[in-house]
């Protein structure tokens, strides 16, 4: 079988061959021009946590390839819970988080590691609740998406919100939320519910945020909640007030900073004892007027800028 | 002369309608997958080229290609392989070769059918406990990996024991009786006979674990990572990866704006692979049944 | 296969019994590797199963609130019936599809034809279960709300229609074998009596087969149980007793995807994670176990 045996030699061959480069690779000097290419990055940033921010801080790793060439910054998500532990482990640079941190978890962190972790607050997210665009309402209060969303609610469907709806023929307001440990899921039911009621089993748990948009989009009887710039031309998003004496606001930047719109939560870096170094530079790139540019593209709401 | 009576008509009638309603029923089985691909591919047809496939996602993974993503599920199959393949032929040999028929090997058997029927999420639970956590490796390409590796060796093992099996048990008597021992008849005989064999089932694990995503969400795939475009090794096995198939589900669900054309490309990129790779096992296999001499 | 020769291990040079010993070893790796799976998912879910869960509220309550503040409620039932339902829907549909084309293949079809069958239902095997998840969200999502006039597309009908695809090709393939299995002998005296095809294979192939397509069955419901991806994503993910194919629901496998990456290692929640892992390992171990008995049940028949 001679033909049989070249195959096998030839395939084990470039397995090996394979196998050899990438051990070779981790360990051997490289030539010129990959040292030209990643010998500049000599100093890389772990930066780690919500997943509600994730997409954000991986715009800032994105972008400061070009401000500096010498610093790259790791991301991974894993939600603000992850963030924090890896913050307490020492094992991150920096965390990102949606939440503030817990004074427990700052002691422990500053018990392991020496270092206590300094809050930054680097932009907001407001929660914007969506509604398919035909849907004939502009308006809702807090304590009605209580109603809707919290255990034992009294509003199930689109007539007791005092309205009729002639493309939801059901009348079934459908709940589109979020898995139950997200942040956005735990800031949306404490913004609506506090901390002593649950919300309804039964509304339909999506993934992303941009999957409850595009379902809500789609589905006339729906509601929902996400993140104001998650927003299509398919969907709505609703004026909200904290009750109904209240003045009713739409989710906006002005709204937002004016801390008038009432679901809407800062979004906070921690970085291990004082920042140095890199580290501060590139949490001072990310809290500068370039950085913040990136938050407001991205649908998320940029700090007050310094000028104004 | 034989006239049809009404029975053998009737007869008739009833096997031919029952001909093409099996025929139906099997061509309706065939049918989503030519719909499915040529819709896949419709949709994707304004994104696919070449630059699609070598440059990094862009603009928050709103544009660009497939690079990062691509590279990393080669990765994380060839690795993977690396660890399945000498296990899985090795385990066939043994089952094979060395066991005799007793309780013992009916549980190892049952074991590898027991093995391939782990759900993949409890392939993943199973990963975060033993590699990311008790081995410490953290979640890094390896233990994905190694993960992966452990749910495809049930494909490894199988084929390779339907390889060995069509070796004629003459061609073994022969090689003892000229006095060489197991594992010499083993190394000159029954594997060179079966190498076609054996490389199929090394071809269906690695179309196997590149299509997997559960396995490696908690184990070593990342949201996103930039590596440099067009470097081969720019990833190192114990720090993470982005996968295809995790893209795949990430743009899909969680990325807003996405290009239209891009998850679609993705997808025709991923399923392109996975049937390239089946493809080619199955021209092997062809092949090897048309060449074997005995 | 049994092994004629045996040559005492002293004759043997060192590097020979160092190979036998790697090959023995790797070839009860599997053994090993079951029983790692279940003790390290074990090991990690120990802990609350035995000390403080509910397991009465576990399997019977429907109140899933892993993360409420004052109450948290580990109930998975919603998610049970949730799983079982899925499958039992999928079943439905791939049961008489997959069979048929079974019967199809080995039984109506030329050689030519049945080998390109064959090769069509491989590739149909090797779709990914995210590419699914994925034409269920998207396409599939549309067609049952254009047909069914549904609110939402995402729902149990979805899923079982992705399921049904992807468990069809382990139904087809299981059935096909279990078909060949029977002698050639039973289908030619059944054939000299003058029975017609359809006569044979009614008559005397399925009552002859009926353990190897119940396996068959058997084995393409434990790939639906398992499956993860597909269910996440066409579902609709929703904690709920369905009422009829159109309800969304959410399964077993689902709840751990989406839930596992933001839990604190080692808390409650992340522990009922675990135990559910070893919920669905049992489920899935059971029915491989039935379809293993069922197989060797025939062969010994025959």
């Amino acid at each position: 079988m001679p033909i049989n045996g070249r195959i096998g030699y030839i395939i084990t061959g470039l397995l090996a061959v394979f196998v050899c480069c990438c051990v070779m690779n981790g360990c051997s000097p490289k030539d010129d021009a990959s040292i030209a290419k990643t010998e500049i990055a000599q100093f890389t940033i772990k930066n780690k946590g919500s997943d509600t921010m994730v997409n954000l801080a991986q715009a800032w790793a994105e972008r400061y390839t070009d401000v500096s060439t010498t610093t790259s910054v790791e991301v991974s998500g894993g939600g603000s819970g992850t963030g924090v532990a890896a913050l307490i482990n020492g094992t991150v640079d920096i965390a990102n988080c949606s939440r503030q941190i817990k004074p427990k978890e700052l002691e422990l962190a500053t018990q392991n590691t020496g270092k206590a972790p300094q809050e930054f607050i680097v932009g907001y997210d407001a929660l914007a609740v969506y509604v398919h665009q035909d849907t004939p309402i502009d308006k809702i209060t807090i304590t009605q998406l209580a109603e809707i969303y919290g255990e034992n609610g009294t509003i199930t469907k689109w007539s007791d919100l005092g309205i009729s709806h002639s493309d939801c023929p059901s009348d079934k307001i459908i709940r589109i939320s979020r898995q139950s440990n997200s942040g956005t899921y735990f800031y949306f039911r404490e913004a609506l519910l506090g901390t002593s009621r649950d919300f309804r089993i039964g509304s339909l748990d999506l993934h992303g945020s941009k999957d409850v948009v595009e379902v809500v989009g789609r589905t006339p009887c729906a509601i929902g909640y996400s993140g104001m710039g998650y927003a299509t031309s398919h969907v709505k998003m609703l004026e909200v007030a904290a009750d109904s004496d209240s003045p009713y606001y739409p989710p906006n930047l002005k709204n937002v900073l004016a801390k008038t719109y009432p679901i809407a939560r800062p979004l906070y870096m921690y970085s291990l004892g004082e920042p140095i170094g890199e580290v501060k530079i590139y949490l001072d790139w990310i809290l500068s007027a370039e950085g913040q540019k990136i938050v407001e593209k991205l649908g998320f709401v940029p700090l007050e800028s310094k000028s104004e | 002369m034989f006239t049809e009576t009404e029975i053998s008509k009737r007869k008739r009638q009833t096997e031919n309608v029952m001909r093409i309603f099996f025929l139906v029923m099997t061509s309706l089985m065939i049918l989503p997958l030519l719909l499915i691909i040529g819709y896949l591919l419709y949709k994707a047809l304004p994104v696919l080229s070449l630059e699609f496939l070598f440059t990094n996602p862009k603009d928050n993974m709103r544009a660009g290609g497939l690079w990062a993503p691509f590279l990393g599920t080669i990765y994380l199959v060839v690795v993977s392989l690396f660890v399945s393949a000498p296990i899985g032929i090795f385990a066939a040999v043994y089952l094979n070769e060395y066991a005799r028929e007793s309780w013992f090997t009916r549980i190892t058997n049952l074991a590898v059918v027991n093995l391939a029927g782990v759900p993949s999420i409890v392939h993943a639970l199973f990963g975060v406990g033993a590699f990311v956590l008790f081995a410490g490796l953290g979640e890094s390409i390896l233990a994905a990996s190694l993960t992966l590796a452990i749910m495809t060796l049930p494909v490894i093992i199988a084929s390779t024991t339907e390889a060995l099996k069509a070796v004629p048990m003459s061609f073994r008597e022969a090689c003892w009786n000229l006095g060489a021992t197991r594992w010499q008849t083993i190394r000159r005989i029954v594997i060179p006979n079966s190498i076609s064999g054996i490389l199929t089932g090394v071809i269906l694990q690695v179309s196997r674990a590149a299509g997997e995503t559960a396995p490696i969400m908690f184990t070593g795939a990342v949201f996103y990572k930039n590596i440099t475009e067009g470097n081969l090794f720019a990833y190192n096995i114990t720090e993470q990866c982005m996968a295809l198939s995790l893209h795949l589900f990430t743009i899909s669900t969680q990325v807003p704006d996405v290009t239209e054309g891009i998850p679609y490309g993705t997808a025709v990129v991923l399923v392109g692979s996975v049937l390239l790779v089946n493809a080619a096992s199955i021209v092997l296999r062809v092949y090897l049944r048309t060449r074997k001499k005995w | 296969m049994n092994i004629l020769r045996k040559k005492s291990a002293a004759n043997l040079p060192f590097s020979e019994t160092a190979i036998e010993l790697f090959i023995r070893l790797c070839g009860i790796s599997s053994i090993i590797f079951v029983f790692g799976i279940f003790f390290f998912v074990f090991r990690e879910g120990a802990g609350f199963l035995f000390n403080g869960l509910d397991l009465g509220q576990f399997l019977t309550s429907v109140e899933w609130q892993p993360t409420s503040l004052n109450n948290k409620r580990y109930g998975a039932f919603a998610l049970i019936v949730g799983t079982f339902s899925v499958t039992i829907l999928a079943m439905c549909i791939a049961v008489p599809f997959g069979l048929g084309a079974a019967i199809f293949v080995s039984e109506f079809c030329s050689p030519k034809l049945r080998e390109t069958f064959k090769i069509i239902i491989e590739l149909l095997a090797a779709i990914p279960s995210v590419v699914w998840g994925f034409i269920g969200l998207t396409l599939m999502n549309q067609l049952i709300i254009a047909v069914f006039n549904a609110p939402i597309g995402l729902t149990m009908l979805n899923g079982s229609i992705m399921l049904a695809l992807m468990s069809v090709p382990i139904i087809v393939s299981i059935a096909e074998d279990a078909l060949k299995a029977v002698p050639d002998s039973y289908r030619e005296a059944a054939e000299a009596l003058g029975a017609t095809r359809w006569q044979v294979v009614y008559r005397v192939l399925l009552p002859a087969a009926k353990n190897g397509l119940l396996a068959a069955v058997l084995l393409g419901a434990a790939r639906s149980i398992g499956e993860t991806m597909a269910v996440l994503m066409a579902t609709g993910h929703s904690v709920n007793i369905p009422s009829g194919p159109l309800s969304w629901i959410r399964t077993l496998t689902a709840t751990i995807a989406a839930e596992l990456g933001e839990v604190a290692r080692g808390d409650e929640h992340y522990q009922v994670l675990f135990i559910i892992g070893i919920l669905l390992f049992t489920i899935t171990f059971v029915v491989n176990l039935i379809a293993d008995l069922v197989i060797k049940g025939i062969r010994q028949d025959s």
